[in-house]
């Protein structure tokens, strides 16, 4: 059975050029980038280059502003720790969104227990934050703002810039979670104008294991990791060298004709959307309708569950993702959609298709050809679908 | 995606005896769909107190429609009292076992046909506490 996947916003395919360019740094160039000779200069000059086009990717000004990092859970645990540990002399309140990905979550909840004071800000139904919100939370001893630049759930994009100008007029450090933005739309951290914004490279075509944090000159925050002086001395342990070579490579290629495949990946998620309001009825769509990742589609489908819809479609050879999760004692619904006010019961039915640059207009076609029988079986199948 | 066994597959991809008796003699569902999962079964006795037809329908994850559906296979043709003693243990094990994390599913269709049997014999059940969406652990 051909397979499709539809799961791009939990990881994407790496790009054959991405692991082309990463070969010769296994067997070939394997030197460590902090020796003195020509094997460790020739990992060198890989891991600048990279650093290059990673920083080209979202317009640093300077390549000193990105460290690498083993992905987005770290990048957002640097940011958050770093800055919080540094600045925790300042004041003690960090500022977030209650739909952050739990990579910030869940270092805010760690944070709260070591004495420091989070506040969680509301989203409306679109999953939007209010940057007047974020003006009213802001203390004395507000010392951190780090609210994600996408969802990775229903796809929103937030008014970064306009929440770091209230960060900036009150002399606030400001990071962004981009890890979903990052390679699928164009992210600018100057115009963002955020200290710092943690990216991921699995998420757009290079391998898992790899990221970065860019960290704007000036930015006060703490080391990462002790040890040797790699990243400066701001993340020690050698460098992952293959995997930087890949990210660079998956950064460059983003870039180019990043607004032309951002377009092309629009159209399909906008035929599949529209597709399947048009088959489906009683369903509701997540997030943002504009202000949304271009490969993100996510439904809610009523009177059923997202597992049982996963199942599904996973038969049919469709890999999809949904905010209905078992845990050891019930079924969870996603944070992110309780946040936007959907009762527990609507958000149980929820499903996210994510697209990359590898979906095709037949991909989009054959779920809009499986879903709605999926729907209609599992419906037929649910004491609360009335049928009349 | 859960490792399901391929008995669970089986019985998720082609449930059996799914539906409602119109004319049944007990009914009884149990959960709360803000917890993500209801179930409710129908039942038909017959004048030896042996249950003659079982229904169910389901709105849950796969291993809820999994369970209640070898469930209902599970009990037809047995008396009300063999029925009434089905574990959820069971209930796993005729389905090759389910993962740790999916075995609170399987209290569920036990506890459903539990409800439909009371419900035929006139026995009042108590209302689950339906806030905190854990299952009762038969
Ligand atoms: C918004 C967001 N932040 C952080 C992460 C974590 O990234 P990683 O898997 O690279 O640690 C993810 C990916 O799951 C994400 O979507
Ligand atoms: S809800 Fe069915 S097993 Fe968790």
């Amino acid at each position: 059975m051909e397979r499709i996947y539809m799961d791009n916003a939990a990881t994407t395919a790496t790009d054959p050029t991405v692991l082309e360019e990463m070969k010769p740094y296994f067997t070939e160039v394997y030197g460590n980038p902090s020796s003195f000779h020509s094997f460790g200069r020739e990992a060198r000059d890989a891991v600048r280059e990279a650093r290059d086009k990673v920083a080209d990717l979202i317009s640093a000004d300077d390549a000193k502003e990105i460290v690498f990092t083993s992905g987005g859970t770290e990048s957002d645990n640097y940011a958050i720790k770093g800055v919080a540990e540094e600045l925790k002399d300042k004041g003690k309140h960090i500022i977030t969104s209650s739909i952050e990905h739990h990579a910030v979550l869940h270092t805010c909840e760690y944070l709260e227990d070591k004495g420091f004071d989070v506040t969680y800000l509301p989203v409306d139904e679109d999953g939007l934050v209010d940057p007047a919100d974020v003006k009213d939370a802001i203390r004395e001893d507000t010392i951190l703002i780090t609210i994600m630049l996408a969802n990775n759930e229903v796809g929103t994009i937030q008014p970064i810039s306009e929440i770091s100008e209230i960060a900036q007029e009150n002399d606030i450090t400001i990071h962004t979670d981009a890890v979903q933005a990052v390679g699928s739309i164009p992210v600018d951290v100057n115009e963002l104008n955020v200290d710092l914004l943690s990216l991921s490279g699995h998420k757009f075509h290079s391998p898992k294991g790899i990221g970065a944090l860019y960290i704007r000159q000036g930015t006060r925050i703490e080391k990462y990791l002790h040890g040797g002086a790699q990243e400066r001395g701001r993340r020690a342990t050698t460098e992952n060298v293959a995997g930087i070579v890949g990210l660079g490579k998956a950064a460059q290629i983003a870039g180019q004709n990043l607004e032309e495949k951002q377009a092309k990946i629009t159209q399909l998620r906008d035929k599949l959307i529209d597709g399947i309001l048009e088959e489906i009825d009683e369903i509701k769509l997540n997030g943002h309708r504009t202000k949304r990742l271009p490969g993100n589609v996510n439904f809610s489908i009523r009177y059923i569950e997202g597992e049982s819809i996963l199942m599904k479609l996973d038969l049919a050879g469709i890999a999809a993702s949904s905010g209905s999760a078992c845990t050891s004692g019930s079924l969870e619904a996603s944070h992110v959609l309780l946040a936007m006010g959907l009762s527990a019961e609507v958000a149980h039915g929820s499903l996210r298709l994510s697209l990359s640059k590898y979906n095709t207009e037949e991909d989009i076609d054959k779920v809009l050809n499986v879903l709605p029988e999926v729907v209609s079986d599992l419906r037929a199948m649910s004491p609360i679908y009335n049928q009349d | 995606m859960m490792d399901y066994s391929d008995k669970v597959m089986d019985h998720f991809e082609n449930p059996r005896n799914v539906g409602e008796i119109e004319d049944a003699d007990g009914v009884g569902q149990v959960g709360n769909p803000s917890c993500g999962d209801i179930m409710k079964m129908y039942i038909k006795v017959d004048d030896d107190n042996k249950i003659s037809d079982v229904k169910f329908k389901t709105f849950g994850c796969g291993a809820a429609i999994a369970t209640s559906s070898i469930t209902t296979e599970l009990v037809k043709g047995k008396t009300l009292d063999e029925a009434k003693e089905l574990s959820n243990q069971a209930v796993a094990e005729a389905l090759g076992g389910l993962p740790d994390v999916k075995m609170h599913c399987s209290n569920l269709a036990a506890d459903a046909l539990r409800k439909a049997i009371n419900n035929y014999l006139g026995i009042e059940t108590e209302e689950e506490d339906d806030f905190h969406c854990h299952h009762q652990h038969g």
